[in-house]
C-alpha cells in the first residue's frame, strides 16, 4: 500500500519525501476540519446535559 | 506465486491496521487537545462581543448616583445565541465563559448551554445550564472543586446575578428533575431563584452527571457595578 504510493510519487527521493509530507498534512487537515467534527457528536463520551424522552417535568425518579 | 500473494496480503493488512491506529491517535489528539484550542479562542471572542454589547460597566462608587433601572427580563433568546457571561472566582479571577441558548452538541461547543424552557438568570425558578467537563474548552472542568458558598456571577445586559453554591449531586443522565423549577422536586412551585449546572461525570465519560445547585444571593443592576468582594478568589483555587 505505502510501497505502491511511494512508487506512484514522481521525481527523485527528496521530491517524494516532500510530496508525502504534503499529502500527510492534507490528510490531517481533512480529519481535523471535517471528519472528526462530523463524527464527534456520535462518540459516547460527549454528553453533559440531562434529558429524557418524556416531556419535562414528568420524571418522578428519585435521586441518589 | 501463492506465497507472494500471501505475503502481499499480510503486509497490506498490517499497513491498514497501522493506519487505523494512527487515525485513532489523531482523533484523540483532536478531541482532547485541538477542540480546547479552537473552543477557547472562539469563546474568548464571544466574551469580548458580549462585553461590548452589554455596554460600559458601572463602578461601585456610582451606586448612589445610579438610577436603579428595573431589571430588564430576558424572556426569549434565539437558539444558539449567547446572552450572558458566567464568572466563577473558584475557577480563577479571569474565568469567564459565554452562556448560550440550547444544550445540543454544537451549542456546548461554543460555551455553556442554557436549557431552553428553564428560568433566565435571576428569575424565580431554575436557571439551568450544561457545560463540558472535558474537551471544547471544558468550562466546567473543575466543577467538582466548587464548595458550598462559592460565588457564581452571571452577567447579563441588565444586571449581575450573584448565586452561591448550595450543594451537589451525581445523577444519571435521565434524571431531569435536577433542572426542575425547584431542583429535585418536579411539580413543586418555585418560590426562589436557583442555578443548576450539569457536566459529565466521571471525567472523560458520559455515564453520569455531576450537578451543582446554587441559590440566588442578589441581583445587582449593571449600572451599579459589581462589588469586587464577589469576585475575590477563594483560597485553594486551581485556576
Amino acid at each position: 500500500m505505502y510501497g505502491a504510493l511511494w512508487r506512484l510519487l514522481p521525481g527523485p527521493w527528496p521530491v517524494k519525501v516532500l510530496l508525502s509530507l504534503v499529502l500527510f498534512g492534507a490528510l490531517v487537515s481533512v480529519c481535523f476540519l471535517w471528519l472528526f467534527p462530523a463524527i464527534a457528536p456520535y462518540m459516547p463520551f460527549n454528553g453533559n446535559s440531562v434529558q429524557s424522552g418524556l416531556p419535562f417535568p414528568a420524571s418522578p425518579t428519585s435521586v441518589i | 506465486m501463492s506465497v507472494k500473494r500471501l505475503q502481499w496480503g499480510v503486509r497490506t493488512l498490517g499497513e491498514v491496521l497501522i493506519t487505523f491506529g494512527l487515525l485513532l491517535f489523531l482523533f484523540l489528539s483532536w478531541q482532547l487537545w485541538w477542540t480546547d484550542v479552537t473552543a477557547n479562542r472562539a469563546q474568548a471572542v464571544t466574551i469580548h462581543a458580549l462585553e461590548r454589547g452589554f455596554g460600559p460597566v458601572g463602578t461601585p462608587e456610582r451606586t448612589a448616583a445610579a438610577h436603579v433601572t428595573p431589571l430588564a427580563t430576558l424572556t426569549k433568546v434565539p437558539f444558539g445565541e449567547a446572552f450572558a457571561i458566567m464568572r466563577i472566582p473558584r475557577f480563577g479571577a479571569d474565568f469567564a465563559r459565554p452562556v448560550l441558548q440550547g444544550t445540543d452538541h454544537d451549542t456546548l461547543t461554543n460555551g455553556i448551554g442554557h436549557y431552553p424552557g428553564t428560568a433566565f438568570p435571576g428569575q424565580v425558578g431554575n436557571f439551568a445550564v450544561a457545560g463540558h467537563r472535558t474537551t471544547y474548552g471544558k468550562p466546567f472542568s473543575n466543577i467538582d472543586l466548587l464548595q458550598t458558598g462559592d460565588v457564581i456571577v452571571v452577567e447579563t445586559k441588565a444586571s449581575y446575578v450573584v448565586y452561591a453554591v448550595d450543594r451537589h449531586v451525581i445523577v444519571t443522565p435521565d434524571q431531569v428533575e435536577v433542572i426542575a423549577p425547584v431542583p429535585q422536586h418536579p411539580g413543586v412551585k418555585a418560590m426562589q431563584a436557583w442555578l443548576t449546572m450539569t457536566a459529565c461525570h466521571p471525567r472523560f465519560s458520559a455515564t453520569q452527571r455531576y450537578v451543582v445547585f446554587a441559590k440566588l444571593v442578589k441581583s445587582i443592576p449593571r449600572a451599579a457595578g459589581l462589588p469586587a468582594s464577589y469576585m475575590a478568589v477563594p483560597a485553594g483555587t486551581v485556576g
